[in-house]
């Protein structure tokens, strides 16, 4: 009949494919290591260099797994949904803005890790078994092209209050608050800065001719006149260490980052509750605020490593400097109201 | 043959594919769905209802609409003049325009929406038009990616048309625009209609061009779904939206499948061969250069973008392809994802043409009953299916439900290929079910009366006719795979990303040689994609995406 011709071609053609994704898996088995496998799960910008993980490895004797996919948000969401059963040991990336659902919901099991000097500063207020501990941090913050103020005989803006200024009308370009981080990053400094008034402030920035992108490619790469195409506005919302990235080769950065209008975003490791190896899980959380992961954040994934006197690349030792004192808004806080202001934010931006 | 075999067989046939869709589609979606109605383990469905009567779910679904319904009236408005002129007339380079106009279908929408906003961005050539951000621009993206399907579609039907109807209209004094109206557009009429209706499912379940050209001022519900699954974890939301979604999308599939009646494959056909243009194809050959004008610019965009370091022109940025990155944004190289994507796609290929042929087969057997035909066209319609659901919604599905043996599959690495393969499946199955639509069952009588036994009457009247039909649907599938990025950033691997999942994380980082890299891997995905589809034009299928 048909359907023995139909199941000989699919036998034929599964053979095939067993071959084909059989030759990846090969390569993974041979350095399977005597101590079982650690699985980490994380967000599609987790990028550690591969003598990084080797080290790990060595030292340690778990192979590592890295299952990486979404962004902080939908990892989360993920740990939330599969927190009965958790698809790995360790997961990395939960950042302040979301970590309160993942406490809340009993993703993570304590831990009592160590903390190398620093570490304690970005601790999750509120995280009373230290189910979390700090990774790496960054500031969500106003980035200006200052050679095209410097061009336009014009003086760049400097504080959030600036931002609504005539004079720089039709200049600000920022990804969504809902949709994309650092945008929500931002819609906290506002209201952090300006209290219950902050859908006032919202108004007047939109009234002044903002304009909203659904992510930062989008925002940054898009519109800001120092991105990859050829936009037309000067203002972005971005990071501190943004302005590592347009250094002009001689000697100096076309962009700064304004330190009055910054939110610190941190990132988080923890055990996960009903690891199937929690001694490797915790074996990775310790390695992951190590000299070799902290030394090669700032490189591999664009944040700031939380060990004090760990080195810095020479460019973002000279270009990218952090505020010393940022806005903050309690996580609790966030995590009870962020669904409430994310509407009033949509209302008030979509008018 | 008795009485039972003939459903014996149809379940044969149909079992795999049934239970693969089951497993790897229903079980999934139907897990997300209830945990919305059982959000802490109690039955709720209150919270489901309150979610359909929300102003915003209204404003949502009515902008998903109207925006659906405009881009695919646009889009057969330019698709029927380009598929008469690609698919009527012979001139040069007419296969290579055929492959060109599919490449957008596989561009990543990040990439296509920053193309796009550099020409209708406040500094761009068409900025003037103040369209940026405007629901003008996200319908022209939605044009952008499926006018194609209407090309295709329609231009295979108009092809194989009996030409005779017309010429006898005409030499009894007919205009040519009595012609065009009274006989051949009633004849293209069901390849349109199902076109559109394609098209208008495309559009509906969009994401990346809504939010990437709109701005985020516009949600539809793709978009909502996707908002509120993966960012505010409003389960009961999801499942309402999701539910609104499928039931538009089997009600939609029930018109279709109504009016896609196939030609009688008794009757013999004299399709016109293409001819020379002449004088009076000059509107529609303005119009295809029109269109052809429209995808290409956006696309050299691209390419000029590619091409440039700094102020200077260099190769630079492909150079920089076998690198990781100039901060190393990457694992692993650019060349390594496309060999990663090459494979993903290969795997992909093979689950949905061994589905998709399984599934037509199926379909398209003569059927004695009415009850018979029903389950058929059920079975058809159950297959379109995937096209109507979110991925975020299947992504966490799979999470949430295969999770425990047997179906332990979560971690699986055949899940990236086995999603893309159930993107790609629709499209195989309308390849190849109208050529098998097509073959003659007398055929198939005459050799089983001449002694052949079935295998034998396959291999020499279906599989003749079959092989090149099943190439282009693999070239179709295999696009559809590459250019995959909604499941696949669900699911895909840190160890093994594909060239779409790499380019989306090159333009997320600043740094102005990664994005040049993201702009040189994004013309060698479509370079790729237009060798495929140029090799699958070479097989001359004539029903090749008859939709």
């Amino acid at each position: 009949m048909k359907s023995i011709s139909a199941v000989l071609l699919t036998c034929a053609f599964a053979t095939a494919s067993c071959s084909l994704i059989g030759t990846g898996d090969d390569e993974e088995r041979a350095t399977a290591q005597a101590g079982g496998e650690v699985v980490l799960v994380t967000h599609e910008s987790f990028v550690l260099p591969d003598e990084v993980q080797a080290a790990f490895e060595e030292q340690s004797g778990y192979e590592l797994v890295v299952r990486a996919s979404g962004d902080a948000g939908s990892l989360t969401n993920k740990l939330v949904l599969t927190k009965d059963d958790p698809t790995g040991d360790v997961a990395f990336g939960v950042d302040n803005t979301f970590a309160s659902r993942a406490l809340e919901e009993g993703v993570f099991d304590g831990y009592e890790h160590p903390t190398p000097a620093g570490v304690s500063d970005f601790e999750l207020p509120g995280d009373e078994e230290h189910a979390l501990t700090p990774v790496d941090n960054g500031n969500v913050c106003v980035n200006v092209d200052d050679t095209w103020f410097e061009t336009e005989g014009i003086a760049p803006p400097e504080t959030l209050e600036d931002l609504t200024d005539p004079t720089y009308e039709d200049l600000f370009v920022l990804p969504s608050a809902a949709t994309s981080s650092p945008g929500l990053a931002f819609l906290l400094t506002t209201i952090a800065a300006k209290g219950d008034a902050w859908p006032d402030y919202w108004a007047d920035l939109m009234d002044n001719g903002a304009l909203l992108t659904s992510g930062w490619s989008e925002a940054y790469q898009g519109d800001f006149t120092q991105g990859g195409g050829e936009g037309e506005r000067p203002i972005v919302l971005s990071y501190d260490s943004s302005p590592a990235f347009t250094v002009d080769g001689e000697g100096g950065t076309s962009t700064s980052a304004l330190l009055d209008t910054c939110f610190t975003q941190v990132e988080y490791a923890g055990v996960l509750a009903g690891a199937a190896n929690p001694e490797g899980a915790r074996a990775l959380v310790d390695f992951m605020t190590g000299p070799e992961v902290q030394a090669a954040l700032p490189d591999s994934m664009y944040v700031f490593p939380v060990v004090d006197d760990t080195p810095l690349p020479e460019d973002w030792a000279t270009f990218a400097q952090q505020p010393t004192d940022p806005w903050a808004v309690d996580p609790a806080e966030v995590a009870a109201n962020r669904d409430d202001w994310l509407t009033q934010w949509r209302d008030v931006t979509t008018g | 043959m008795n009485t039972w075999r003939r459903p014996v067989t149809l379940l044969a046939l149909a079992l795999v594919p049934v239970v693969v869709l089951g497993v790897f589609f229903v079980l999934p979606v139907s897990g997300m769905v209830a945990r919305g109605f059982w959000p802490d383990g109690a039955f709720a469905p209150g919270e489901v209802l309150d979610v359909l009567t929300r102003p915003r779910t209204g404003r949502v679904v009515w902008f998903t609409v109207w925006s659906a319904g405009v881009a695919t009236l646009l889009a057969v408005a330019v698709g029927l003049p380009a598929a008469y002129v690609l698919h009527r007339l012979d001139f040069p380079l007419r296969r290579a325009v055929r492959a060109a106009l599919l490449v957008p279908f596989v561009l990543p929408t990040v990439v296509v929406g920053v193309a796009f906003r550099q020409l209708l961005g406040e500094a761009g050539p068409l900025g003037f038009l103040g369209l940026d951000g405007t629901p003008v621009a996200i319908v022209a993206g939605l044009v952008f990616f499926n006018a194609a399907v209407v090309i295709r579609a329609v231009g295979a039907s108009w092809e194989s048309m009996d030409a005779r109807p017309a010429e006898a209209a005409a030499a009894l004094g007919a205009s040519p625009r009595q012609v065009f109206l009274t006989v051949t557009l009633p004849s293209l009429r069901p390849a349109i209609v199902s076109a559109a209706s394609v098209v208008f499912l495309f559009c509906a379940t969009s994401f990346g061009v809504v939010l990437t050209l709109g701005g985020t001022r516009y949600s539809s519900v793709e978009t909502e779904i996707y908002l509120l699954t993966t960012d505010l974890l409003d389960l009961p939301g999801a499942a309402a939206l999701s539910i609104v979604q499928l039931v538009a999308v089997v009600v939609l599939l029930a018109i279709a499948g109504r009016l896609r009646a196939s030609a009688d494959p008794s009757i013999v056909r004299v399709p016109a061969r293409p001819r020379r243009p002449r004088r009076s194809d000059l509107g529609q050959l303005v119009a295809t250069g029109l269109l052809l004008a429209f995808v290409a610019v956006p696309l050299l965009t691209l390419l000029a973008g590619s091409l440039q370091v700094g102020d200077a022109w260099s190769l630079d940025n492909y150079r920089a392809l076998t690198t990781t990155g100039s901060e190393q944004a990457l694992l692993a190289p650019v060349t390594e994802a496309l060999v990663t994507s090459l494979r993903t796609a290969l795997d992909a290929s093979w689950m949905a043409l061994s589905l998709g042929l399984l599934v037509a087969l199926a379909v398209t057997r003569r059927s004695r009953s009415r009850a018979e035909r029903r389950v058929r066209g059920v079975l058809d319609g159950f297959f379109m299916l995937p096209l109507g659901v979110s991925a975020a919604t299947l992504g966490f599905g799979f999470l949430i439900t295969l999770d425990s043996p047997p179906l332990d599959l979560r971690d699986s690495p055949l899940l990236v290929p086995l999603a893309q393969a159930l993107v790609a499946l629709p499209l195989v199955v309308r390849t190849l079910v109208p050529v098998l639509d097509g073959i003659d069952d007398r055929q198939r009588q005459a050799a089983a009366s001449l002694g052949a036994g079935p295998l034998r009457a396959v291999v020499t009247v279906d599989l003749p006719v079959l092989w090149k039909p099943l190439l282009a649907a693999s070239g179709f599938a295999f696009a559809a795979s590459l250019g995959e990025f909604g499941a696949t950033a669900f699911l895909a691997r840190d160890d093994h990303p594909t060239l779409p999942v790499v380019i989306f994380r090159l333009i997320g980082h600043p740094g102005a040689m990664n994005y040049g890299m993201a702009l040189a891997a994004s013309v060698v995905l479509a370079a790729t994609t237009a060798l495929v589809m140029a090799a699958v034009e070479r097989l001359r299928v004539p029903s090749l995406g008859a939709i």
